[in-house]
C-alpha cells in the first residue's frame, strides 16, 4: 500500500505547500504502486468522492482531506491487470458535480460520456487495438434493408475486408450495437489488425443497430427472424459470403449478447459461432427479478433457456468482467452451456461492464471462433 | 553451373528484390512464382513495376487449378495425400507439445552452481527428443510423398506433363526465378506438382518469405505468440531441397520473442546445425551451392540464446 500522503498525516508533520507542489509535479496520478492505487485531487472542495462501477465495492468512496491543505486523496487496492473506470464527485457549496479526474489524462468513452480510467500494474492497452500503418484497411459501407419482421426499413453498416474478392467466400459475423463497437471498441481497427496479422481470416461483419434495443434485444422473435430470414440472405446476395453455418457468427455485449443467444436459440444451427460478452443473462431460481419490464423479459428467456437450452450453436466464446454485477449470471451459465455439447470457452478479466473490456477480449474470441491462416501464411 | 540462391526479407513495404537481381548481374526476363498468393497470383503489378517490367509469371497456382479441373482422379489422390499428412501432423503435434514442454521446463530451471553436469545432459537429451520427433515426422511425410509419386507418377499424366513442358519453355527465355511468399503449403505443393525443383535449379533464384521457406530441406512453421495455443514451432514437411543449412524465419521480429533467451536457445539448438536466420525487412542471405554469405543487418539465432548481429556461416 502506498504511503505517499500518510507521512503528512503524522502529528507535527510539516505540510509545506511547496513540498506538496513538488509531490504533484513529480508524480503522476492516480499513482499505481504494485496492487495499490492512490487517487488525488487538489482544489477547493467540501467533499470529494470516487464514483466507479466495480461490483462488490461501495460505488462511492470518500477521499480523505490532508488536514490544513487543499489536497484530497484515496488509497484503494487494485489487483494486477485491472482496469477501473471512474469519475470524481466534487462537492462545493452544496453543489455536486461529476467530473473526469483532472490529474489523469487517460480517458475512455462510452455511450454515456467520458470516464477517467486507471490501469493496474501489468495491464497494457493491447497493441492490436491501435492503428497499425502496415495493416491494410477494410471499408465501412452503409446499407439499408426493408424488414418485414419489423415493418420498416433498417439501416446498418457493413465492414468489408481489404482486398475483398468476388471469387472467394467470406465468413460472416453479425454484430449487435455495431456502431458502438466501432466507436468505443475500435472494432474496425481491431479487424484490420487481426486480419493483417493472419489471426483471423478476412471476414465480412454486419454492424447492426436497434432503435429499441431494450425490447428487440430481449428475446424478441422479430429480431431473430430479421437476422436469419432477412439480413443474412440480403448480405449473401450482395457480397461473396459463405452459406455454411460454420462460417457464420453472432457478436453481442450486454443485452446484445442476450440477443445473440436468443437468436441462435430460436434458429438452432444457423449460426455456429457465438461471441457473447458480459451477457445480461439474468435469471431467477425463485420469484421475480424486479429489474423492470425489459429485464423481466430477459429473465423469462434465460429461465426458459435454462430449462431447455437445446444446441443453438457449435462454438461459444463467453467473457465477463469480474468487476461486473453480471459475473454471477455469466459464471452460472457456463456449466449449462457446456452440458449441451457445444464447445465453450469462457474467460474473465479484471474489468467492468464497458466497451474497452469488450474490445480487449475480441482478439481471443474472434481468433478462437474464426481461426486465421497464421501458421501457414508468410507474406 | 552451380546453384545460386538469394533469400530476402519480406518485400511488401521495403522491396530489395531489384537490388538483389542487379547484384547478380541479371538483366534478362525474370520468371516469377506467386502461387502463395493463391487466387491473387496474377495481381503482380507491383512486382512487375519493381522489376522494371521484366516479369514472366509462371502461373503455378492457376496451372494447378487447371490440372485439378481436368484430372479429377489425380485431384482426389492429392486430397487423400493431404488428408493423410494432416492426420500425421495432428499426431506429431500431440507428441511435440509434451516434448517441447519438457525441454522448456528444463531450460528455464535454475542451475545451482556446480550442478551443470547434472542438469545440462538432461537439457540436451530433452532437446534431442524434440529433434528425433521432428526427424521422425519429416520422414513419415517424406514416405507419403514418395509413395504418392511412385503410385501416381504425376509427371506422366497428360495435363501435368503439358503444364510442366509449358513452364520449361517459359523458363528458357528467363535469366532468373523469383519466388514470392504467401501460403507456404499451397506454394510448396504446387511447385512440387509442377516439377519446379528440377526445372528451377538451372538458374539463379531469388526468394522471400514463404518462397524462401519452401526451397530448403525442411519447412518450419513458427509463431511464439499466437492468439490460440502454445506457439510450438513445427516441421511442416521436407522442402524442395534447393539449398541446405538454413531455416529462414520471415517476419521474425513480429512472430518470435527474440528477447526471450530460452526460446531463442531452444530454437537454435533444436535445428542445429542448420542456421536459424530471422528474415526481416532488409535481410539477405546468398547461397552458392556450398556456402552462405550473410549481408549486413542479417541476424542469427544462437545456441546461447542471443540474436547475433554479426556472424559468418
Amino acid at each position: 500500500m502506498t504511503t505517499l500522503f500518510r507521512r503528512y498525516e503524522r502529528p507535527g508533520a510539516a505540510r509545506d505547500p511547496r513540498a506538496l507542489d513538488a509531490v504533484f509535479e513529480s508524480k503522476t496520478f492516480p499513482l499505481v504502486d504494485g496492487t495499490s492505487v492512490t487517487f488525488a485531487f487538489r482544489g477547493p472542495a467540501d467533499e470529494v468522492r470516487l464514483r466507479h462501477w466495480i461490483h462488490g465495492l461501495a460505488s462511492s468512496k470518500p477521499f480523505r482531506r490532508l488536514h490544513g491543505t487543499d489536497v484530497w486523496y484515496l488509497e484503494l487496492e487494485l489487483p494486477e491487470r485491472s482496469r477501473l473506470e471512474y469519475k470524481l464527485e466534487v462537492v462545493r457549496g452544496g453543489q455536486r458535480q461529476l467530473v473526469q479526474d483532472p490529474l489523469n489524462p487517460n480517458m475512455t468513452h462510452d455511450p454515456f460520456g467520458v470516464n477517467s480510467v486507471v490501469h493496474g500494474t501489468g495491464y497494457e492497452v493491447p497493441d492490436w487495438t491501435k492503428v497499425d500503418p502496415e495493416a491494410r484497411e477494410g471499408e465501412i459501407v452503409e446499407r439499408e434493408i426493408r424488414s418485414d419482421a419489423f415493418g420498416e426499413t433498417r439501416s446498418f453498416q457493413v465492414y468489408l475486408p481489404a482486398r475483398m474478392r468476388e471469387t472467394r467466400l467470406y465468413p460472416l459475423l453479425v454484430a449487435h450495437d455495431g456502431a458502438d463497437y466501432l466507436r468505443f471498441s475500435g472494432l474496425k481497427t481491431v479487424l484490420d489488425n487481426l486480419i493483417h496479422r493472419l489471426e483471423i481470416p478476412p471476414l465480412i461483419v454486419a454492424l447492426t443497430e436497434s432503435p429499441d434495443r431494450l425490447r428487440e434485444y430481449g428475446n424478441d422473435p422479430r429480431h431473430a427472424d430479421f437476422l436469419v430470414e432477412e439480413l443474412v440472405p440480403d448480405l449473401e446476395a450482395a457480397y461473396p459470403i459463405s452459406t455454411e453455418p460454420a462460417d457464420r457468427g453472432l457478436l453481442g455485449a450486454s443485452l446484445g449478447a442476450v440477443a445473440a443467444l436468443s437468436t441462435a436459440w430460436r434458429h438452432p444451427g444457423f449460426f455456429h459461432n457465438l461471441l457473447l460478452q458480459s451477457g445480461s443473462f439474468a435469471f431467477t431460481d425463485i420469484g421475480e427479478l424486479d429489474g423492470g419490464p425489459a429485464m423481466d423479459r430477459v429473465a423469462e428467456f434465460v429461465n426458459e433457456f435454462r430449462e431447455d437450452p437445446g444446441r443453438p450453436a457449435e462454438r461459444l466464446f463467453v467473457s465477463c468482467g469480474t468487476y461486473e454485477a453480471l459475473i454471477y449470471y455469466n459464471r452460472s451459465m457456463i456449466p449449462l452451456l457446456q452440458s449441451t455439447g457445444m464447445a465453450v470457452r469462457y474467460v474473465e478479466a479484471r474489468d467492468g461492464h464497458n466497451w474497452e473490456n469488450w474490445r480487449d477480449r475480441l482478439r481471443e474470441g474472434l481468433s478462437w471462433l474464426f481461426p486465421g491462416p497464421l501458421w501457414m501464411v508468410y507474406e | 553451373m552451380s546453384i545460386r540462391v538469394v533469400l530476402l526479407g519480406p518485400q511488401r513495404l521495403a522491396p530489395t528484390l531489384v537490388d538483389a537481381v542487379d547484384s547478380l548481374g541479371i538483366d534478362g526476363p525474370i520468371a516469377s512464382i506467386t502461387a502463395g498468393w493463391e487466387e491473387r497470383e496474377g495481381e503482380d503489378r507491383e512486382l512487375e513495376e519493381h522489376l522494371r517490367g521484366r516479369v514472366v509469371n509462371l502461373r503455378v497456382y492457376g496451372r494447378a487449378e487447371e490440372i485439378y479441373e481436368a484430372d479429377p482422379e489425380l485431384r482426389r489422390a492429392l486430397l487423400q495425400r493431404h488428408e493423410t499428412i494432416r492426420k500425421l501432423r495432428d499426431l506429431y503435434r500431440l507428441r511435440l507439445a509434451h516434448a517441447l514442454d519438457a525441454a522448456r521446463q528444463l531450460l528455464r530451471r535454475d542451475c545451482p552452481e556446480g550442478e551443470e553436469s547434472i542438469l545440462e545432459p538432461e537439457r540436451a537429451a530433452a532437446i534431442e527428443a524434440v529433434r528425433d520427433l521432428d526427424a521422425h515426422h519429416r520422414e513419415r511425410v517424406r514416405e507419403v510423398h514418395a509413395a504418392f509419386e511412385a503410385g501416381w507418377r504425376p509427371e506422366e499424366r497428360d495435363d501435368v506433363a503439358r503444364h510442366r513442358e509449358e513452364i520449361a519453355q517459359a523458363l528458357k527465355d528467363t535469366a532468373a526465378l523469383g519466388v514470392a511468399g504467401g501460403h507456404v503449403n499451397i506454394l510448396l505443393n504446387r511447385m512440387r506438382l509442377l516439377g519446379l525443383p528440377g526445372l528451377a535449379a538451372k538458374r539463379p533464384i531469388v526468394a522471400w518469405s514463404a518462397g524462401a521457406m519452401v526451397l530448403g530441406e525442411q519447412v518450419v512453421l513458427f509463431h511464439d505468440s499466437p492468439p490460440q495455443g502454445a506457439g510450438n514451432a513445427e516441421v511442416l514437411e521436407p522442402g524442395l531441397g534447393l539449398f541446405r543449412g538454413v531455416i529462414p524465419l520471415p517476419h521474425a521480429r513480429r512472430r518470435l520473442r527474440l528477447d526471450d533467451a530460452m526460446r531463442v536457445e531452444l530454437f537454435a539448438r533444436r535445428f542445429s546445425p542448420d542456421l536459424c536466420v530471422p528474415m526481416d525487412e532488409g535481410a539477405r542471405l546468398d547461397w552458392n551451392g556450398k556456402k552462405w554469405t550473410a549481408h549486413d543487418g542479417t541476424r542469427l539465432l544462437t545456441e546461447d540464446g542471443a540474436v547475433a548481429e554479426e556472424w559468418a556461416a
